[in-house]
């Protein structure tokens, strides 16, 4: 897969996803300097920024000096595509894109939303961060994040399991256990 | 002589207005009060018949949620299965048929059969004023209940968000009146770890749910009738 011994980095795919809304915040942020730095000093090449329907627009950079070079789209239908090639993923707090990215054991740093009204989302990143799956920043605290993180610590996350569901569902419509 | 006889009988024909009224009113509460207790318990009679089932989807996580369930229920009991979406998402009925294609695939059997997808209007969009919305709930009332006359579920299953409050409203009012008694699960969403959120407030307090599952301990020692049942996703 990574043959690239000749001369070349091996690429390093930084992902950033604000799901199907917008999130200028986080946008602005991934494409600040200092987030910029942070990432290059981790030995991150390479930054894709999905931005939704966002009007801060972040600039493109071919990353040609061995700076990072950066890239964004708006929408795409194969957003697992980007997922599967990152080695680090910035997301929204949204469940789909958390669980998307947890089950692909990609480490995670999930981005809270504080403009959002009754923003129920903090609980589910605060938890999972808690329970050391993923990291939970704010868009101001994401470099120190970056800069502090120990991507080795996060623990893989068990796969769920609706089976308990089912089963109690089928318990009290009097179906047999199987 | 006769004219007393006319204020007599008004005031006993008043008076017996009020009496079946408030029998009326008392047999009512009875039977709203008999359905809330026979909701949560257990079906007495055993079911090898399959069950038909109504599938509420929400959007985007939800929806997901859902279709981990519905990838280990039983496909020959909960048959046939409708779905329900919003009529402003169309994400949801494509992932729900997609499901049920790829269940056609192994089974063999043709999804038209078994499975059916439906629309139903929003009471109210994200960013609707709200008087513009006294006018489009009623419409939605009145489509959910048309709806549901043709469909008449044994089951429901849902996880929020609010497209599924007037389909379980009166799937309870169908229960009250004896129309039919569905049985009807709700599943909190895994992004609710320390609240529920207002459709499961709603449904947990009213006791509309039969069973009602949380997928986070801390939610379930807050709402000791809910079942902590794990992480779907």
């Amino acid at each position: 897969m990574g043959d690239t011994e000749n001369g070349e980095k091996a690429r390093k795919t930084v992902f950033v996803t604000v799901g199907t809304t917008l999130f200028d915040a986080l946008v602005r942020a991934v494409d600040s300097l200092e987030v910029k730095q942070e990432l290059l000093k981790r030995g991150y090449t390479h930054l894709v920024i999905q931005m939704g329907r966002g009007s801060y627009t972040p600039t493109k950079y071919g990353g040609e000096d061995g700076s990072l070079a950066v890239d964004f789209f708006t929408f795409s239908s194969s957003i697992a595509d980007y997922l599967r090639s990152a080695s680090l993923v910035i997301s929204h707090a949204g469940s789909g894109s958390i669980f998307e990215t947890l089950r692909l054991g990609k480490p995670l740093i999930v981005v809270v939303n504080e403009d959002l009204m009754d923003n129920h989302q903090i609980e589910l990143a605060e938890e999972l961060a808690e329970r050391k799956h993923l990291y939970c920043a704010r868009p101001q605290t994401l470099h120190q994040t970056i800069e502090s993180m120990d991507l080795e610590s996060l623990l893989p996350y068990p796969p769920g399991d609706a089976m308990p569901v089912a089963k109690l569902i089928n318990q009290f419509l009097g179906f047999p256990d199987d | 002589m006769e004219k007393g006889n006319g204020c007599c009988f008004s005031i006993m024909a008043s008076s017996a207005t009020i009496i079946i009224f408030l029998i009326g009113i008392t047999l009512v509460v009875c039977r709203v009060l008999y359905a809330m207790y026979w909701s949560s318990k257990p079906l007495r009679k055993r079911a090898p018949q399959p069950v038909s089932t109504l599938v509420v989807l929400g959007s985007g996580g939800h929806t997901a949620e859902m279709l981990n369930l519905l990838s280990v229920l039983q496909k020959d009991r909960f048959s046939p299965r409708i779905y329900i979406a919003a009529a402003t998402d169309n994400m949801s009925l494509q992932k729900a048929r997609l499901f049920e294609n790829s269940l056609a695939d192994e089974t063999g059997v043709r999804a038209v059969k078994t499975a059916q997808f439906l629309q139903i209007y929003r009471s109210r969009e994200v960013g609707q004023s709200y008087i513009t919305s006294v006018w489009t709930t009623l419409l939605a009332i009145v489509h959910a209940l048309q709806l549901m006359i043709k469909i008449r579920p044994q089951v429901i299953i849902c996880n929020g968000p609010g497209t599924c409050i007037p389909l379980c409203a009166i799937a309870f009012l169908f229960k009250v009146i004896g129309i039919r008694w569905s049985s009807i699960f709700y599943v909190e969403s895994i992004a609710r770890v320390k609240r529920l959120s207002l459709s499961g407030l709603l449904l947990y307090k009213l006791r509309i749910a039969d069973e009602f599952f949380v997928q986070w301990p801390q939610l379930q020692r807050k709402y000791p009738r809910a079942h902590y049942v794990g992480c779907l996703m």
